[in-house]
């Protein structure tokens, strides 16, 4: 789960990273580099709601990130989805890559083991499926990852944010679902 | 000193005896001389008008422009030393664009926050209030002087229509309709007989028209 560029240090990293009470991001490339990013721009949406009084909404949130990804491209590797629910748009999902591009998806996957899931992502995923459907989807999707890609495993982490805030599960060991293992 | 004056007018950042700044009240004075600039907020936008003195024949059309825009949802008119208002204009043309770039939403002149279960309800004037402070700025030390202008700034997002003045001293309030320059005791009176929070643009700009 962590880079597939040089070392996995710890498995069980928290790669889910809180920028506001309703906004999280995943991370994924350089935990240097990412965990410097998040912090600065939780500063930034921090100063955000004591400037306009209201929380960041998400949109504002994934043009911060993507502001010092893209103004230092050059020297970060860092790929971050950056998620969570407004009351202006609701629950949204942005994704920016490395050289610091921000596009918003109705479902995003990354990281290195992201490659070998694209295919089974694809097929599952519909709109408008309900909470449960979804978790059960980001599971399997991420099961299915860490069985695949070397630099990948460890436990997953799910955080669920709505309106009401965030929910955050941990599946270690034997809960993480099992399929075919060639 | 020589002849007239007390003394006291020759730097922005004296006081005289009874508690004034003599330069910003010239840089008003600067202000009263120029030709009129009016807005006028209805319920649908805003709507600016400037005076605009034929000084010279000679002239090409389009110039002296006094009506300025600042970003996609803010304009603005201004009246006084035109070239001082060009230098704030600018500055709100980059506090707009900077705040754009960075939070990849338009900057607020205003906006009134809708209350949810929120204790503190901050009325958030952010560009608005960046200029002032600015203008304010320049009333403060001796080595410079203070901006000879006013500025009307109107704003229209989210289907509110917003108007502010901002002025030499660095003062700014929000209006339904505003005048500055040579006559805008005429033009004031003339707007306090209208109704202007129930009028739309198309009838007020026959009004500013006729002031």
């Amino acid at each position: 789960m962590l880079c597939c560029r040089a070392y996995v240090a710890n498995r069980v990293a928290d790669k889910l990273t809180k920028v506001t009470d309703r906004i999280y991001c995943c991370r994924s490339g350089s935990s240097a580099d990412t965990q410097a990013i998040s912090e600065i721009v939780a500063y930034h949406l921090d100063f955000y709601q004591m400037e306009r009084g209201e929380p960041a909404p998400v949109k504002v949130a994934a043009n911060v990130f993507r502001e010092f990804c893209y103004d230092y491209r050059d020297s970060l590797v860092a790929g971050i989805l950056c998620a969570g629910w407004d009351d202006k748009e609701g629950g949204q999902v942005y994704s920016i890559p490395l050289g610091g591009m921000l596009v918003r998806q109705p479902v995003s996957i990354g990281g290195s083991g992201s490659s070998y899931i694209y295919g089974y992502v694809d097929s599952r995923y519909k709109p408008g499926m309900t909470k449960d459907e979804c978790v059960d989807l980001v599971q399997s999707a991420l099961a299915l990852a860490m069985s695949r890609d070397g630099s990948s495993g460890g436990v997953i982490r799910l955080g669920i944010i709505t309106k009401d805030g965030i929910e955050r599960r941990v599946l270690s060991g034997d809960k993480i679902p099992k399929f075919y293992e060639g | 000193m020589s002849s007239i004056g007390t003394g006291y007018d020759l730097s922005a950042s004296q006081f005289s005896p009874d508690g004034r700044v003599f330069q910003v009240e010239y840089a008003q004075k600067a202000v009263e001389n120029s030709g009129t600039a009016i807005a006028l907020r209805g319920k649908d936008g805003v709507v600016f008008a400037v005076e605009k003195l034929v000084t010279s024949k000679l002239y090409e059309v389009g110039a002296n422009k006094r009506i300025f825009t600042v970003d996609r949802h803010v304009g603005a008119a201004v009246a006084g030393l035109i070239a001082d208002a060009r230098q704030v204009v600018e500055t709100a043309r980059n506090e707009a664009a900077e705040y754009r770039s960075h939070y990849g939403e338009a900057i607020p002149l205003k906006t009134d926050l809708v209350s949810q279960k929120r204790t503190n309800l901050v009325n958030v004037q952010i560009l608005k209030d960046r200029l002032a402070m600015y203008m304010h700025v320049y009333t403060l030390y001796s080595a410079i002087r203070p901006f000879g202008c006013s500025l009307l700034m109107g704003q229209y997002s989210n289907g509110k229509p917003e108007l502010f003045c901002v002025d030499p001293s660095g003062i700014s309030w929000g209006y339904t309709g505003c005048a500055i320059g040579k006559a805008k005791q005429a033009a004031k009176t003339e707007m306090e007989k209208l109704k202007l929070k129930d009028m739309s643009c198309k009838e007020l700009i026959k009004e500013a028209a006729k002031m």
